[in-house]
């Protein structure tokens, strides 16, 4: 069996595995809702519209107004932009630490393995919470690239754990004792022979960062500490319940942003479980 | 007691169509005797070993009749298969010292395990006993945890476990191969003293190593690909063979005694067929250095001298001339 | 050509790195131009940790390994990769020795990026042709493949043959044939012992006695990481006279005897003894004081024969 084949294995279960289909499709609709959304809709999201003020979904308004009349729907799909953004951005640089981090960690074992996992454990008991919390009393103004920095920084220890526990158990096998033989130095060799044997791993530590990163960028924005100058899924969740919408039965600016995250989110993980019975002969069904 | 195999064919099912793992194997194994089954990588004999016990898949059943003392054996039905297992027919899989549950202690394992079969572990225990004895294992080896133990000692616990019921038939899965020098003879020669104090009727030994086969079987079988080669008492398959595979299969075997700078060795040449689309006939022929014409056709697994089983056309030739 | 110089090799385990694993202790031997050895233990002898020391993949944490008059223990950088120009090894797994996502040819492509960088495509084709035929393939059978369309036979020459493309002197084989069938089995050891005569010395690290045999001058007997017996190859197989060869030779399933009735004891786990390695389970022992205290040396029984016994006098009998 070629590359070309084994490629084409993965694509024939890909495509039979239900789990991914449904997934995928999910994440799939949202994102082109991402894109296609901010054309289409008419209004800008913090534009005041509606001068009636909260008003439910009608045909002007699919998703209704806000209290201060703004467009739902606008929102919505720019909100939808914003979290796809943190999701990769933040999902990404954590992930790109947890590789740094790992590969390092389980390659070279002994006291740098022990010092990484000092710094692993350290952050991952680093009340999050609390520090945010300090930084949003010294700044100002918060921007999202800033929430994907403190979510990506604060996230990759469940990546680099991961990573580590794999490049061990890779480094053991005796193609790597053989390029070692060849005098190969270590940063090629994991580049060249331990990374591409991981890459399904990697590519599923990435989509599980994406997934939590959304989660965590909208329970920070929910609990006011989220950008200033934005607008997100997790705002518009934040601005409904501050300004009384589950009081006044708003029900439209507040459950599609949940519901979405949800999907998205879901999806994302069942994506995943997907994904590795793919990756994964062992675990397919004939 | 006695097993008979007719004719038992079975494929493997796979993306790319059916592995011819099993062909039409024939044979019979004799009331008190262990018989090995030998064979290198690919030939079939596991296959052929859990077929007779546990024909799940991706295994598929093709063909053929299996009886154990005289009684008809639904390979085929799971379910059917239960009351058999562990009674009449019983198996130690490969590796299965490295299966025991670490988070449990032997007793309990075995009292669980015996449950599943609906056997009382409390009136067996005295008869559990008396077999740990018979393997030399201490009493206390049942509150162990199997992390205790070293690799013989659990080799020899399964042995024990898999005979508790005084199994007609039991099918034993290359155990010897994981262990060392000392275990492997500890466990060989165990294998032997059960067939003797009747713990089990008769053995099938599985095992690429035809050495330890020659110290503990009556008699060998060889398998190659998929088929059977040839069937002979242990001393007539090492000593004089008659199948080309099995000539050149014993003589490429070094052991004590032999130097290469005395006598040189000499393998097969060439690899065994894929089985996805074996060539038609014997399958060892591409290999043969006496195959001709005939060998399109699969021989027949046929008796040429008393309980000497071949199949190959040359030696039927060499035979009718006799 | 390699000598080892009361090489050790010690871990630390259990929770806080309190108890010591010494998993080789105070080995020494030497191997010749133009010689095979063979390394014979069971598992947990060390043999294999024995081996990764010579090349370099595990440290050693005492003792010195010398080969043609350097200290290899410490080398590093470019002194290691020209260590490794003249010393390769071959592993036991043919199937694990090879990057699954990649063809098997990767392995020869490795040595031509990391050793031969200025050789031309022509050349270098050359070279490998060259290599392959020595050891019996056929390049055209064989190359751009994957390593699951090749067997394990050829795998293993495969890997010999990118030894061979460094033109080594000493190659250390661990247990290379223990995974092949066995009629492919015996053209792997023929094709080491045709690479002896023309001057490659092989350390053969092996638990099957009957390998030994065939293809090594000498033999090392090894008992959790300590060498009990050591000399020409007839002298151990025909006169052991270590405990634990004399069981070594009466438990290994030959095909021209059956076993004999010896009894030979199965206790349990062992604890690490300051006495003779062997002491646990030694038939002649019994209680004697200076086996259980005292680690015997490995003294000269006779012409190229030494053994670790205060009792090999005895010949076996208490």
């Amino acid at each position: 069996m070629t590359k070309q084949k084994k490629k084409n294995e993965f694509l024939y279960f890909a495509l039979r595995n239900k789990k991914l289909r449904v997934a995928l499709s999910v994440v799939l609709f949202f994102l082109v809702l991402a894109f296609v959304g901010p054309v289409l809709a008419h209004n800008a999201p913090f534009a005041y519209v509606n001068p009636m003020g909260a008003e439910p979904p009608s045909a002007k308004y699919w998703f209704g107004t806000t209290f201060f009349g703004q467009d739902v729907f606008a929102q919505f799909v720019h909100g939808l932009r914003a979290t796809f953004l943190v999701g990769a951005l933040a999902g990404g640089l954590g992930t790109l630490i947890g590789i740094l981090v790992g590969f390092t960690a389980g390659y070279r074992g002994g006291i740098v393995d022990e010092i990484l996992n000092v710094l692993t454990n350290i952050v991952l008991v680093i009340p999050t919470l609390a520090v945010l919390l300090i930084i949003a009393a010294y700044l100002q103004v918060r921007s999202i690239p800033m929430e994907c920095i403190f979510i990506g920084f604060t996230a990759w220890p469940w990546a680099a754990r991961a990573i580590r526990a794999q490049t061990f158990s890779l480094r053991a096998r005796e193609f790597v004792d053989l390029a070692r033989l060849s005098g190969m130095k270590d940063r090629k060799l994991i580049l060249t022979e331990i990374a591409p044997n991981m890459l399904s791993y990697l590519v599923m530590t990435f989509i599980l960062q994406f997934g939590g990163a959304i989660l965590n960028a909208a329970t920070l924005d929910f609990i006011g500490l989220g950008p200033t100058n934005a607008v997100s899924l997790g705002l518009m969740m934040q601005y409904s319940v501050l300004w009384g919408a589950l009081q006044l039965g708003s029900w439209w600016w507040f459950i599609p942003p949940g519901l979405a995250i949800m999907a998205i989110v879901g999806a994302l993980y069942v994506m995943n479980v997907g994904l590795d019975e793919v990756f994964n002969p062992k675990l397919r069904e004939m | 007691m006695s097993l008979q195999v007719e004719n038992l064919t079975v494929y493997y099912q796979t993306l790319r169509g059916d592995v011819k793992a099993l062909e039409s194997a024939t044979f019979s194994i004799q009331g008190g005797e262990i018989m090995g089954l030998a064979g290198e990588s690919g030939c079939g004999k596991t296959t052929l070993g859990h077929s007779l016990i546990r024909l799940t898949p991706p295994m598929r059943f093709v063909q053929g009749r299996v009886q154990i003392d005289g009684e008809e054996l639904p390979i085929w039905d799971m379910e059917r298969m239960n009351s058999f297992r562990f009674k009449k027919i019983s198996i130690i899989p490969q590796y299965a010292m490295n299966a025991m549950n670490p988070t449990r202690k032997v007793g309990k394992m075995i009292e669980e395990l015996l449950g599943s079969r609906n056997v009382n572990f409390k009136d067996n225990l005295p008869e559990l006993k008396r077999r740990l004895d018979l393997v030399k294992l201490q009493d206390d080896v049942l509150d162990m945890y199997p992390i205790e133990m070293s690799g013989g000692m659990k080799q020899r616990m399964v042995m024990v476990i898999s005979t508790l019921m005084n199994p007609s038939l039991l099918i034993a899965d290359e155990i010897t191969s994981a262990l060392d020098v000392s275990s492997q003879k500890a466990v060989a020669e165990m294998l032997v003293e059960f067939r003797d104090k009747e713990c089990c009727n008769s053995a099938m030994v599985i095992s690429h190593d035809i050495s330890i086969l020659y110290q503990i079987a009556d008699s060998i079988m060889i398998m190659y690909a998929g088929q059977l080669m040839e069937k002979a008492p242990t001393d007539v398959i090492v000593h004089c063979p008659r199948h080309p595979y099995t000539k050149m299969l014993i003589s490429s075997l070094p052991t004590v005694g032999v130097r290469y700078a005395e006598a040189r060795l000499a393998g097969i040449p060439g690899k065994p067929p894929l089985l996805l689309d074996p060539p038609a006939g014997c399958r060892f022929r591409e290999r043969c250095p006496v195959a001709f014409g005939k060998c399109c056709e699969v021989p027949p697994f046929m008796e040429i001298q008393s309980g000497h089983f071949v199949a190959c056309w040359k030696e039927f030739e060499t035979n009718a001339h006799a | 050509m390699l000598t080892l110089d009361g090489v050790s090799k010690t871990y630390k385990i259990g929770t806080f790195g309190g108890k010591e694993l010494h998993a080789v202790s105070n080995v020494s031997f030497d191997v010749k131009d133009g010689e095979v050895v063979s390394l014979i233990g069971e598992s947990g002898s060390g043999k294999s940790t024995i081996g990764k020391m010579i090349l370099r993949l595990i440290s050693t944490t005492s003792g010195q390994i010398v080969f043609n008059g350097v200290d290899v223990s410490t080398l590093q950088g470019e002194d290691l990769k020209k260590y490794y120009h003249s010393v390769q090894g071959v592993f036991q797994d043919p199937f694990s020795s090879y990057n699954p996502i990649f063809k098997a040819d990767r392995v020869f492509r490795i040595i031509k990026d990391e050793f031969f960088p200025e050789m031309t495509g022509p050349e270098w084709s050359d070279k490998l042709e060259r290599s392959l035929k020595g050891v019996g393939l056929n390049p055209a059978h064989v190359l751009n493949k994957f390593p699951h369309q090749l067997s394990g036979g050829q795998l293993q020459r495969f890997l010999i043959a990118r030894a061979l493309l460094l033109d080594v002197q000493f190659l250390v084989a661990d247990e290379i044939i223990s995974m092949l069938d066995a009629s492919t089995r015996i053209d792997v050891l023929n094709l080491l012992a045709d690479l002896k005569a023309g001057g490659l010395s092989v350390l053969f690290i092996t638990h099957d006695l009957s390998l030994g045999y065939y293809i090594s001058e000498r033999a090392i007997i090894l008992h959790r990481g300590r060498v009990v017996e050591m000399g020409s190859t007839e002298k151990i197989y025909y006169n052991p006279l270590h405990p634990y060869t004399r069981m070594l030779m009466a438990c290994v399933p030959r095909l021209d005897k059956k076993w004999e009735e010896a009894e030979v004891e199965t206790k349990g786990r062992r604890p690490e003894t300051r006495g003779c390695v062997y002491y646990e389970r030694c038939p002649i022992a019994g209680k004697n004081a200076d086996c259980e205290r005292h680690n015997p040396p490995l003294l000269q029984a006779e012409g190229d024969h030494y053994v670790a016994c205060a009792l090999s006098h005895l010949g076996g009998k208490a």
